[in-house]
């Protein structure tokens, strides 16, 4: 079965009267609840928790049972990935910009190519969106003592998702992280994807246990890099931002930055709106200010949030609407980065 | 240990603002319902759980402020002396470092809000939460146990892959025995500027049927309205108006005071008469 890390319960700090709170320097190792001491052995190491740095370190307890050693399942899933030959994470620090729409734009576009095999990752565990959005509602999955196999929604196109293993299809999955932890590791570890081209990792909003699970049990397999989507307002640039920041502290490459809902042109007058206003310069600023490339912008438009949610290719449908046009520049950028013959 | 968390001795009714998906407007509806309630003179605070996004600084105009430590707790920072706002975003210096926490950490962080915080005496205290049903939910759920809040507010958008996630999120309130105030159908339908059409651009009536179906109450619908975003970038170039001003002024605010009256009109009982202190 899984083996779910052991957690400890953080110990909070504590403010001296006058002082102006600030967060205390953070550990590198997730787990710890203090900052590594300077001649720390490492927390994963056979010493870790009795050299003698760890005499009077805050974490010592924590280090004494956390897992020595590598993770024995690392290897395993490096094996069953082994067959994937390029890996995308599509990430953004805010929720509803359009991750996932893009995940499945990327999954349609990718699998349009008869000689590609696509596969799709949910590991939005609590608002799974990829079934609905690539047409699989009411699907469940399929286990055998060799694994699970994903279901297929096209010939060369599987998906795999938290949804179609639910009882209910409205279930709320109340899980910590630790939990969700451990669902990723299964997923990683015993989809049986075969050989693929492609495989899109769908992400939830933040940068927390999902993100740094599937970035460190992903971390000796390879991923070839980040799609970070944004919205041009700057309350979500603030928060995409951050997840650039956590690529750069992960070793996620960033293949380049997506601005989606970028105006909105009405049908009627053909006047265009700046519904989410780039007042510090949207996506292409950030873009700029973060050293990362910048690959286009996606206008909103009504008929995409309605193929998401009859499950149909909105790339298919409106090949001539200049959404398409924008998506699949997006999708050609991405696949010259990762150094595929388009 | 059953006692409400100690920093909410004196808050009168406590609201949280929920929804499972994100970018449906959490942040908004939160700061909305705190300008609104301050417009009608009450004490409000706002508490931001949104650990790893934290928005409600840049929504309320107060990035780079500080909380500082008094003997009686953190002190949130304050917008005017009835409203005060406490958020991890003035715990962060630099406004671009993530905050890349595991469960355990924002379990601990959520809970020391609930204690340190020094809101003094509050009519309402907001809270904003991250999307999702996972540990900040989880801890919020735990911690305001025995606290006899009022209940929350969902939000969605209108298209039915938001509406998905917030069935989730009210199995969820129904789990925890959260109280379900009603929900609020954001960012339903764009009126052009040059033309008066309207446009669904997320679709519509998403939040409405659902409120149908499952027999809760519709709090009303909200337009798509680029000038709450405008307001909310621009206040830095204010003339001795505040931000409660400004948004009285908003085309927002009508139709939000109207949202805001409904649940007022429950007469929800002051929380503290009903707690054996
Ligand atoms: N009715 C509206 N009209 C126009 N813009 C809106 C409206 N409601 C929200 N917005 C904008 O949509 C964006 C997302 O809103 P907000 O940050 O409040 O969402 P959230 O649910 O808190 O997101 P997250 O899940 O990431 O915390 C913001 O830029 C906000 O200003
Ligand atoms: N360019 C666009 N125009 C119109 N609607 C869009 C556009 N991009 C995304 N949407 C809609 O916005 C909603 C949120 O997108 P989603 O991909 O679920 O966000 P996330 O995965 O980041 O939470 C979906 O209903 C989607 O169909
Ligand atoms: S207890 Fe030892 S191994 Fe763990 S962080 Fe401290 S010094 Fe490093
Ligand atoms: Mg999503
Ligand atoms: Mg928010």
């Amino acid at each position: 079965m899984i083996a779910v890390r052991p957690h400890q319960a953080q110990e909070e700090h504590r403010f001296a009267d006058g002082e102006i709170p600030e967060l205390a320097p953070q550990p590198n190792n997730p787990y710890l609840k203090a900052p590594e001491p300077e001649h720390c052995p490492g927390p994963e190491s056979e010493n870790a928790g009795k050299s003698d740095s760890c005499t009077g370190c805050a974490n010592k307890e924590i280090c004494s049972s956390l897992p020595k050693g590598p993770d024995p399942d690392l290897p395993i899933i490096t094996e069953k990935l082994s067959s994937v030959k390029h890996k995308i994470l599509v990430l953004s620090g805010k929720g509803g910009v359009g991750k996932s729409t893009f995940t499945s734009m990327l999954a349609w576009a990718l699998a349009a190519d008869d000689e590609l095999e696509v596969g799709a990752m949910d590991l939005d565990i609590c608002g799974p969106s990829l079934p609905k959005m690539l047409g699989a509602v009411g699907e469940s999955i399929h286990a055998s003592n060799s694994g699970w196999s994903p279901v297929y929604v096209g010939d060369n196109l599987g998906m795999m998702s938290i949804q179609f293993m639910l009882p209910d299809k409205d279930s709320a999955i109340i899980w910590r992280g630790s939990k969700k932890n451990g669902l990723i590791k299964q997923f990683l570890k015993d989809v049986n994807w075969g050989q693929l081209d492609y495989l899109v990792i769908d992400t939830p909003p933040g940068t927390s246990d999902e993100h740094l699970s599937v970035t460190s049990y992903m971390k000796e397999s390879g991923i070839d890099g980040a799609l970070v989507v944004t919205t041009p307002q700057e309350v979500a640039l603030l928060d995409v931002r951050k997840e650039i920041d956590f690529c750069k502290k992960a070793n996620i490459k960033v293949l380049g930055l997506v601005e989606n809902m970028s105006g909105f042109v009405c049908p009627n007058c053909k006047g265009k709106s700046m519904i989410f206003k780039p007042t510090t310069g949207g996506g292409e600023a950030l873009a700029k200010e973060m050293g990362i490339p910048f690959l286009g912008s996606v206008p909103l438009d009504p008929r995409i949030g309605k193929s998401c949610d009859t499950g149909e290719s909105f790339l298919d449908m409106y090949p001539d609407s200049p959404a398409c046009t924008a998506i699949l520049d997006v999708v050609d950028a991405l696949r010259d980065t990762v150094g595929d013959e388009v | 240990m059953e006692e409400p968390p100690k920093s909410l001795a004196k808050v009168k009714h406590i609201i949280l603002v929920l929804s499972g998906k994100g970018g449906v407007g959490k942040s908004s509806v939160t700061t909305q319902t705190a300008l609104t309630l301050v417009s009608k003179g009450y004490k409000v605070g706002v508490l931001d759980i949104d650990l790893t996004g934290p928005s409600i600084p840049r929504m309320f105009g107060l990035e780079g402020k500080k909380i500082h430590q008094s003997s009686k707790g953190w002190v949130p920072v304050h917008l005017s002396t009835n409203l005060k706002i406490m958020s991890l975003g003035f715990l962060i210096n630099d406004r671009g470092s993530s905050v890349v926490w595991r469960g355990p950490k924002k379990q601990a962080m959520i809970k020391q809000m609930l204690s340190d915080v020094f809101w003094d005496e509050l009519d309402y205290l907001i809270i904003d939460t991250p999307p999702g049903t996972s540990d900040e939910h989880i801890t919020i759920a735990e911690e305001l146990k025995f606290a006899n809040p009022d209940g929350c507010i969902l939000v969605t958008t209108p298209q039915q892959i938001s509406v998905d996630d917030v069935k989730k999120e009210i199995n969820f309130c129904n789990k925890v025995k959260f109280k379900i105030l009603g929900l609020i159908e954001n960012m339903s339908g764009f009126v052009c500027p040059y033309c008066d059409e309207c446009t669904n651009i997320f679709s519509s009536d998403g939040g409405m049927n659902l409120c149908r179906d499952l027999g809760l109450r519709f709090l009303g619908k909200l337009p798509i309205d680029p000038s709450f975003n405008e307001m909310i970038e621009t206040q830095g170039d204010k003339e001795g108006k505040t931000l409660v001003d400004f948004y009285k002024e908003n085309t927002s605010f009508t139709r939000f005071n109207d949202i805001i009256q409904l649940i007022l009109d429950d007469n929800l009982p002051n929380r503290l008469q009903n707690l054996t202190l």
